[in-house]
């Protein structure tokens, strides 16, 4: 065991990765030498050599649809797009090629691309270093999309997208890149995709997050306990697929239910979430589903501390629905 | 080599060609290193092809198929570039290129079957006509997006360098696709890593109602590769000799460590951009009947009769043979019917979703009560 950020998980995970299968890679602009502008691909170079980690010109869409071909072929993949902000250059190839290169092949071909991209506000990065565009993924048939919170789900669950045949957004949540730290095994592990984690128990109010946003989430729910309000929180980490079965029996354990994202809310992910856990427990609900999000605008600079949701704005949520 | 060269900037291209438009004699010093089998075996590509065009046109006309692309005119670009290349090297085409599945050994059951989406479809009937592809051919199957393949060429490219495969990867686009974003940047990335790719522009001269003088103000589409530094190789698309040969020096090149090119080979849309447009409406067919008349099938034709390796006869049970072949084969498809319900779910994911197999089960459901 040793103590990492997230930083220092995912460089762990790919160093793994890369030792143990020759057919994974890392591309991206400013993987190699500089390793990464957030550091997560610190050292690659020079264990694996320039062939396998490969600093590409600054196109998104050149670095996703190379990848694609790379995994078409059967290579592994793993692409950084330095800003999720940025991802957008690439979108057609993520939508139009990677995900659906399977089904319209009749599953002839597979994809196996790991897209890792940093997401999330709380850096003062403004419009284009901020933005949560999980949803615009989710969306999208073929792709899987997780969200890590913490140093040992983010190693574990890179680890399993490289053991498995699906495309995947894997989006990291920048803010807490640091501050988040935990004991990570030394060797390789994976942590399962497709099931959320219950990381603190509470009778009175399930409050549905992920990324930094379980941080939020955790902070509240110490602040709730203080007034003897008891938030139990579920960690959702991947998107998609998702662990319907453990929203749903959480809400109706405390029948009341928040969540909390920091993408805009119409037709943010919550959406989904709301839909999903009044479909599944709609006889046991107290009260609406509660929806903490960030704000319908785009993301500001100087006050991007009134836009992102805060534990006193997911109490103040929790509250409502008590008092519904 | 036999002169064949890059585009210099500047200077309009010198589209390299060998078979001469009026006799179909072999330019001398031009002599293709292909056997005079080969030549045989590429004018039965062309005619192949061109019977499957025309049949599954009607086809369409008739509403027994939903769509069709077809390569009439353009059978020399296509069947030429695909003729040279080798098993291991991999294919990530643009819509014209179904002839050159075909030749890597993609089975004309499946081409008519994806034609027709039907329960043998190796896509199970899953998207439009001509969008053929399958692992077994290294032959990616096909999106209906423009330029989005070349990128993926490059990245196939690169595996094969990192895996020492030995492979070229090929990447073909239209000449209207050459205004995508993703067309520049893959020549950006193979230029700068050093990719075994090529890429193919069949440039003929159309995206759908878009002539080539609205898409761009380069001088030709080969000029396109300078800036981007790789060379760029212009080519009569209308002679399968000079695009075998130039292809071959391209992927000879690439295969030899030597980089990336680009090959512009010029050549003529015949017909419609597909089966739902009407070219009358935009473009003086008088300009098409010109190039009706450099048909390259007939022009080859004139070099295997100047070769004494063709006849009248042997056309005429060529034709008699591609027919009873073609309309066999229709006839098996279309009585074979639709994929069944449940391939719908297939393939989105390695294994199904729970939410997915939920979806699958409630469409049962309803099914079975309606």
């Amino acid at each position: 065991m040793t103590t990492m950020n997230i930083i220092q998980a995912i460089g762990s995970a790919l160093g793994h990765a890369m030792e143990t299968d020759d057919r994974v890679v890392v591309l991206g602009e400013d993987v190699g030498k500089f390793g990464g502008v957030f550091r997560a691909t610190l050292g690659l170079i020079e264990r694996f050599g320039a062939e396998r980690v490969i600093d590409t010109p600054l196109s998104e869409g050149g670095i996703i649809g190379a990848a694609i071909g790379m995994a078409l072929y059967g290579m592994r993949p793993v692409a950084e797009i330095q800003f999720a902000d940025f991802i957008f250059p690439g979108y057609d190839q993520i939508v139009s090629e990677m995900a659906k290169l399977r089904y319209r092949s009749g599953g002839h071909f597979t994809c196996p691309v790991v897209v890792r991209t940093p997401y999330g506000g709380g850096i003062r990065g403004g419009l284009y270093h901020s933005q949560s565009p999980e949803s615009l993924f989710a969306h999208i048939s073929g792709l899987k999309v997780v969200i890590p919170s913490t140093p040992h789900d983010a190693k574990g669950r890179l680890l399993a997208c490289l053991e498995q045949d699906d495309p995947v957004i894997f989006m990291e949540p920048k803010r807490v890149y640091r501050a988040a730290r935990g004991e990570v095994p030394d060797e390789a592990y994976t942590v399962p995709l497709g099931k959320a984690a219950t990381v603190r128990d509470g009778r009175h109010v399930t409050v549905v997050a992920y990324g930094a946003m379980v941080h939020t989430a955790l902070e509240a729910a110490e602040l709730a306990a203080k007034d003897g309000l008891e938030l139990e929180v579920i960690d959702v980490r991947t998107l998609v697929p998702l662990d319907v079965d453990t929203l749903v029996a959480s809400a109706k354990k405390t029948g009341r239910v928040v969540i909390a994202h920091e993408a805009p809310r119409t037709c943010g992910y919550g959406a989904e979430l709301s839909a999903t856990i009044a479909e599944g427990a709609f006889l046991w609900l107290e009260a609406p589903i509660g929806r903490v999000t960030g704000l319908d605008t785009p993301f500001p600079h100087t006050l991007e501390h009134a836009y992102l949701p805060d534990a006193s704005r997911i109490v103040a949520a929790a509250r409502d629905a008590m008092e519904f | 080599m036999t002169g064949i060269a890059p585009v210099q900037p500047g200077v309009d291209p010198e589209r390299y060609a060998v078979i001469d438009p009026e006799t179909g004699a072999i330019a001398p010093g031009r002599a293709p290193s292909l056997t005079h089998r080969d030549y045989v075996s590429l004018y039965r590509w062309m005619r192949f092809l061109r019977a499957i065009d025309e049949r599954m046109i009607v086809l369409q006309r008739q509403g027994r198929i939903s769509f069709y692309g077809a390569a009439t005119g353009q059978e020399a670009a296509v069947i030429g570039t695909g003729y040279v290349l080798a098993p291991g090297d991999w294919i990530l085409p643009a819509l014209r290129e179904g002839g050159v599945a075909l030749l890597r050994g993609y089975p004309f059951s499946a081409y008519v079957d994806q034609c027709f989406g039907n329960a043998t479809d190796l896509e199970k009937g899953r998207q439009m006509p001509c969008h053929y592809g399958h692992r077994d051919v290294n032959y990616v199957t096909l999106s209906s997006n423009i330029a989005t393949q070349l990128t993926q060429a490059v990245g196939v490219a690169l595996a094969q360098k990192t895996t020492r495969s030995g492979g070229v990867a090929v990447g073909y686009i239209g000449d209207g696709g050459t205004s995508e974003a993703d067309f520049h940047v893959a020549l950006e990335f193979a230029a700068r890593l050093h990719a075994p790719v090529v890429f193919v522009c069949q440039n003929n001269q159309w995206a759908i109602s878009t002539g080539v003088g609205q898409q761009t103000r380069a001088r030709s589409i080969a000029h396109k590769a300078h800036g981007y530094g790789l060379p760029g190789f212009a080519v009569d698309g209308n002679d399968v000799l000079a695009c075998a040969e130039v292809m071959r020096h391209a992927v000879e090149r690439a295969r030899r460590g030597e980089g990336p090119s680009l090959i512009e080979a010029l050549t003529y849309r015949i017909g419609a951009h597909s089966t739902s447009d009407d070219p009358t409406r935009y473009r003086d067919e008088a300009i098409t009947e010109q190039w009706k008349q450099r048909d390259p099938i007939a022009r080859f034709r004139r070099t295997l009769d100047h070769l004494g390796l063709w006849d009248d006869a042997r056309d005429a049970a060529l034709e008699a043979e591609h027919d009873a072949r073609i309309r066999a084969e229709i006839q098996r498809a279309e009585a074979v019917g639709p994929p069944e319900l449940e391939t719908l779910f297939e393939d989105v994911y390695a294994e199904p979703t729970p939410l997915l197999r939920e979806q699958q089960a409630a469409l049962r459901r309803h099914l079975a009560l309606s």
